[in-house]
């Protein structure tokens, strides 16, 4: 009994040491072969559609609506101080340091990564992966690479479109429904808002996020078995384990950019 | 889908996020926070600055002129030496005062220039000798304790 659990924490950390192995080799894989996601640059870009292009929707609207919620309740706690005119910094700076790229990445996590992840295991559970091999088709270079940068590529332009709503969103919420100084609203904003501390901070979080989720997406697709329940799973296992992964990035790139630690 | 369409919807994509991007970069955060060439420094010592803090605003007249690029302690005079980094443009006489003031009653501070007399200007790495120290809060009140009590006194 006892015996059996220690050979069972054995086997588990074996396995999770050489799934990580397996993950960060994969990774200098898809940097290795990464010259025909570029020479044939038509391949990336099918691949931004399917994974940027299709997910504006569901980042376009959230992003206004968290913008506007974010001017509603920011009005509500600042009035309390009657400095109702600091909506503007509110919204901008929460939006561009922290919503932005988060809420973005954990949307695209769920709205592409998973596709990415099902699309990649499907193809290896029907073995159209081994079919490239056997054409002498490397498919880290045709299938995997593509797909990488296509991610790495959309995902700060979706923060980006996901700040911008959202800052249009706490416009028309603070200025135009509750009645906020339009010229105070822009112009302590501009002046809170610094280009290089916040906005160029927030595209290098996002360009981080886009990394990691579709390092995680691909390789979970590429490691699922060759069966339903395995695609699924592995699924499954790219939307949490990338959503936990942003979050605890965000932390740590937080903690670097702004406190300087 | 054909190969042309899809082009073009990533093309608008890329357009829009780049717009986004710019629209981040003018209209957030005004662009003049990206530091031009055209500047130059002069230092300011002051007994004590208070609250002041790197990147605050330098006015005059009200006017953002310049900021706060850099607050060191000089450990010889014991003073704190500011190094104020101003818009090239704007030139002001070798008899500038600089003040450390509060916007509002709990803003934050800033470095406010009143300009001199003097014909000729400050130039890069000039100091400013006429300076005003923030007004700390505990002090006046205790100043204003203090006078309190020698009225009383006959």
């Amino acid at each position: 009994m006892l015996r059996q659990s220690i050979e069972n924490l054995g086997n588990r950390t074996i396995h999770g040491v050489w799934r990580m192995g397996f993950a960060a080799r994969f990774f200098v894989a898809i940097l290795l072969h990464s010259g025909t996601a570029f020479r044939r640059f038509g391949l990336t870009i099918r691949e931004m559609y399917f994974s940027g292009v299709l997910s504006l929707i569901i980042i376009l609207v959230s992003g206004l609506f968290v913008g506007m919620v974010l001017g509603l309740q920011g009005y509500e706690t600042l009035q309390t101080y009657g400095s109702e005119e600091a909506l503007g910094i509110l919204v901008a700076l929460s939006l561009v340091r922290e919503l932005g790229p988060v809420v973005a990445a954990l949307l695209f996590a769920s709205r592409a990564g998973s596709a990415i992840t099902a699309e990649i295991g499907l193809m290896k559970a029907t073995e159209q992966l081994s079919a490239m091999e056997m054409m002498a088709v490397d498919p880290i270079a045709r299938v995997v690479a593509p797909r990488f940068w296509a991610g790495v590529i959309s995902m700060p332009l979706l923060a980006a479109l996901f700040s911008a709503m959202g800052i249009f969103g706490g416009y028309l919420v603070g200025v135009q429904l509750i009645g906020v100084d339009e010229g105070s609203f822009w112009s302590q904003m501009q002046s809170a808002v610094d280009f290089e501390q916040d906005i160029l901070n927030g595209v290098i979080k996002s360009v981080v996020f886009g990394v990691a989720i579709t390092t995680i997406a691909l390789f979970e697709g590429y490691d699922a078995p060759p069966t339903a329940e395995g695609v699924s799973g592995a699924t499954t296992r790219t939307v949490v384990t990338s959503s936990l992964a942003v979050l605890a990035l965000d932390f740590v790139l937080t903690a670097f950019m702004f406190r300087g630690i | 889908m054909n190969r042309t369409v899809l082009d073009l919807w990533v093309g608008l994509f890329v357009i829009a996020g780049i717009v986004a991007l710019l629209f981040l970069a003018l209209k957030v955060g005004s662009m003049s926070a990206i530091k031009t060439a055209e500047s130059y420094e002069v230092v300011a010592r002051f007994d004590n600055i208070g609250g002041l803090k790197p990147r605050a605003p330098v006015k005059s007249a009200g006017v953002v002129v310049g900021r706060v690029a850099d607050i060191r302690f000089d450990n010889e005079t014991y003073e704190a030496a500011v190094t104020l980094r101003l818009d090239k443009r704007y030139a002001f006489p070798k008899d500038t005062s600089a003040a450390i003031m509060t916007s509002g009653l709990l803003g934050e501070q800033y470095i406010g220039l009143e300009a001199g007399g003097d014909s000729q200007t400050l130039k890069d790495q000039d100091r400013i000798f006429l300076t005003q120290s923030a007004v700390v809060l505990e002090n006046l009140i205790g100043q204003f304790i203090y006078g309190k009590a020698q009225e009383g006194t006959p």
